[in-house]
């Protein structure tokens, strides 16, 4: 069960014109514009849920996965997962979730890819059984068993995607935050993995939180959307209660490809 | 206990992995390690030719000289083989990889620490090594017990030392975003400082590096204990003591830790 109330979370970034001089300036007198990133965010998530967490770049989506994995500490405002606060109790909070950031890897680059599962079984104090167990089953799901023995750099990205959710999955958590899991992917590979996530959530009950610019990835997975822009949370509901919404912002002008009309709604919260 | 036991097993874990990963790149691995191992070499000749001129710096003959640089540079070379993540701190913060470190169930540090180790500065230790034995042989010290005892507290308290500076030099990452180079006039500028034993700065140096950043604590009292110019027992532990310097570093790194604000999405 996850619960967030009220988040609210600001970052000073220093503004300056293009130019040395104006560099030269903003060296001795930095401008700051504070950038409300997320603001009087709230939503609960029950166990087992898949949620799609969408909106445009910039609209807070990363903040929000990464206060709720106890990276960033927010400003204001309750969380509370499993009776967990992410960012006061990390170590015990992380245990219990996965995490994939789709534009970063968590592979050791150089070494092949079963010498870092061996290190996260270390790192998460996996018994050996369990560990057997788990990466024999994550290799038969998302068909590792080539790839494993491969060093990380000379993997494709669709390949080592497969092996970064492997990985986020090891230590068999409760909850999984995907962050664009599905970026820079091959129509193939993007099937593999959205076919994977949703079998995760069906046969683990596994809760899947999940941002993506793919609407297709959202059509295909989630029931549930949640629309952030500009720091606020600007609906929650089914894939229906958007159609609906950007059908009637748009006047009856979208013909409903799922792009169009996130486009058409976006347009429509000016965000 | 048993979480040290896990700790310790951690990271051996993490060594390995990264001498797996260095011999990926042989030829590279093998001319950093020789580089390393000349760089090292230029100082011992300074110090060499210097003493070709002079027999004596404000007391201390060559081969004392010769003995403090030899222990400071172990000591320098154990932090550095072993701290090396904090070295490179503004990278993993600046790539996002510190997020990465946040999300897995194990203290930041030690994950820091395991995140690099740098085994090419084993040629600078090694070049350590041989000063160290070639100090020691020089040096003309009567050995006993105590006196190996104080030399062992001062590799222990020395390492600590310049842990210490290196992991105040990455906890200033999380407030700066990037690494600071004055903080290499501590670090490196103590090995080189380091050459000559402290008290022939003067008065001022030597309260400062007694009371701030406590270099002499781990080279110039002990040294004056080895050379029998000290005879008070409290020489003996006075490197130990050092140890303490890590108290405000960790405090400043948890305090960075707390503030850290990632990058990027």
């Amino acid at each position: 069960m996850i619960t967030v109330e009220h988040l609210c979370k600001s970052y000073r970034i220093a503004k300056r014109n293009a130019g040395f001089s104006e560099a030269l300036r903003a060296f001795f007198h930095r401008e700051y514009e504070v950038i409300e990133a997320l603001s009087d965010v709230s939503f609960t998530i029950a166990d087992g849920e898949m949620v799609g967490y969408i909106g445009p770049n910039g609209a807070g989506k990363s903040s929000t996965i990464k206060i709720l994995s106890g990276i960033l500490t927010p400003d204001d405002g309750t969380v509370l997962i499993d009776g967990r606060v992410p960012w006061l109790d990390r170590i015990r909070h992380v245990k219990e979730i996965g995490v994939v950031f789709g534009q970063r890897s968590q592979l050791w680059w150089d070494v092949p890819v079963i010498d870092s599962f061996e290190l996260l079984k270390d790192i998460y104090s996996i018994p050996q059984e369990t560990y057997r167990q788990k990466s024999e089953e994550l290799t038969e799901l998302l068909d590792l068993s080539e790839l494993l023995r491969t060093p990380a750099r000379q993997l494709s990205l669709g390949q080592r995607m497969r092996c970064e959710i492997a990985a986020s999955l090891l230590h068999d958590p409760n909850i999984l935050f995907l962050d664009e899991p599905t970026i820079g992917l091959d129509a193939v590979s993007k099937l593999a993995v959205r076919d994977f996530i949703l079998k995760q959530n069906r046969e683990h009950g596994t809760t899947v939180i999940l941002t993506t610019h793919d609407m297709q990835d959202i059509e295909a997975l989630t029931s549930r959307i949640i629309l952030i822009g500009k720091g606020r949370i600007l609906m929650d509901g089914t894939l229906e209660d958007i159609r609906r919404a950007a059908g009637s912002a748009a006047c009856g002008a979208a013909d409903g490809r799922i792009d169009e009309l996130i486009a058409q709604l976006y347009r429509s919260y000016e965000i | 206990m048993d979480k040290l036991c896990r700790g310790l097993r951690l990271y051996r874990h993490y060594i390995s992995i990264n001498i797996r990963s260095a011999m990926q790149y042989k030829m590279s691995f093998f001319l950093t390690a020789v580089g390393q191992f000349l760089v090292s070499f230029n100082v011992f000749l300074g110090i060499f030719f210097m003493f070709q001129r002079f027999s004596r710096v404000e007391g201390f003959t060559y081969s004392e000289v010769l003995l403090g640089f030899s222990i400071i540079l172990m000591e320098f070379s154990l932090a550095e083989m072993s701290a090396r993540g904090f070295d490179l701190f503004p990278r993993t913060v600046r790539s996002g990889e510190f997020d990465r470190i946040l999300v897995r169930p194990r203290n930041e540090i030690l994950q820091v620490l395991g995140s690099k180790f740098e085994l090419t500065r084993f040629g600078r230790m090694l070049q350590a090594l041989v000063m160290f034995v070639y100090g020691i042989a020089k040096s003309g010290v009567t050995w006993n017990a105590s006196k190996v005892v104080t030399v062992l507290f001062m590799l222990i308290g020395g390492t600590a030392v310049f842990s210490g500076l290196f992991l105040i030099y990455a906890a200033l990452c999380f407030f700066t975003l990037d690494g600071l180079e004055f903080m290499n006039v501590f670090t490196d500028g103590a090995r080189e400082f380091g050459k000559y034993p402290v008290g022939v700065y003067g008065k001022k140096i030597l309260l400062f590096s007694t009371f701030v950043v406590p270099y002499a604590l781990i080279q110039y009292y002990p040294l004056l204990y080895l050379l029998e110019r000290r005879t008070e027992p409290i020489y003996i532990v006075l490197p130990l003591l050092a140890c303490l310097f890590l108290l405000p570093a960790y405090g400043l790194w948890r305090f960075g830790v707390g503030r850290y604000q990632s990058s990027g999405s």
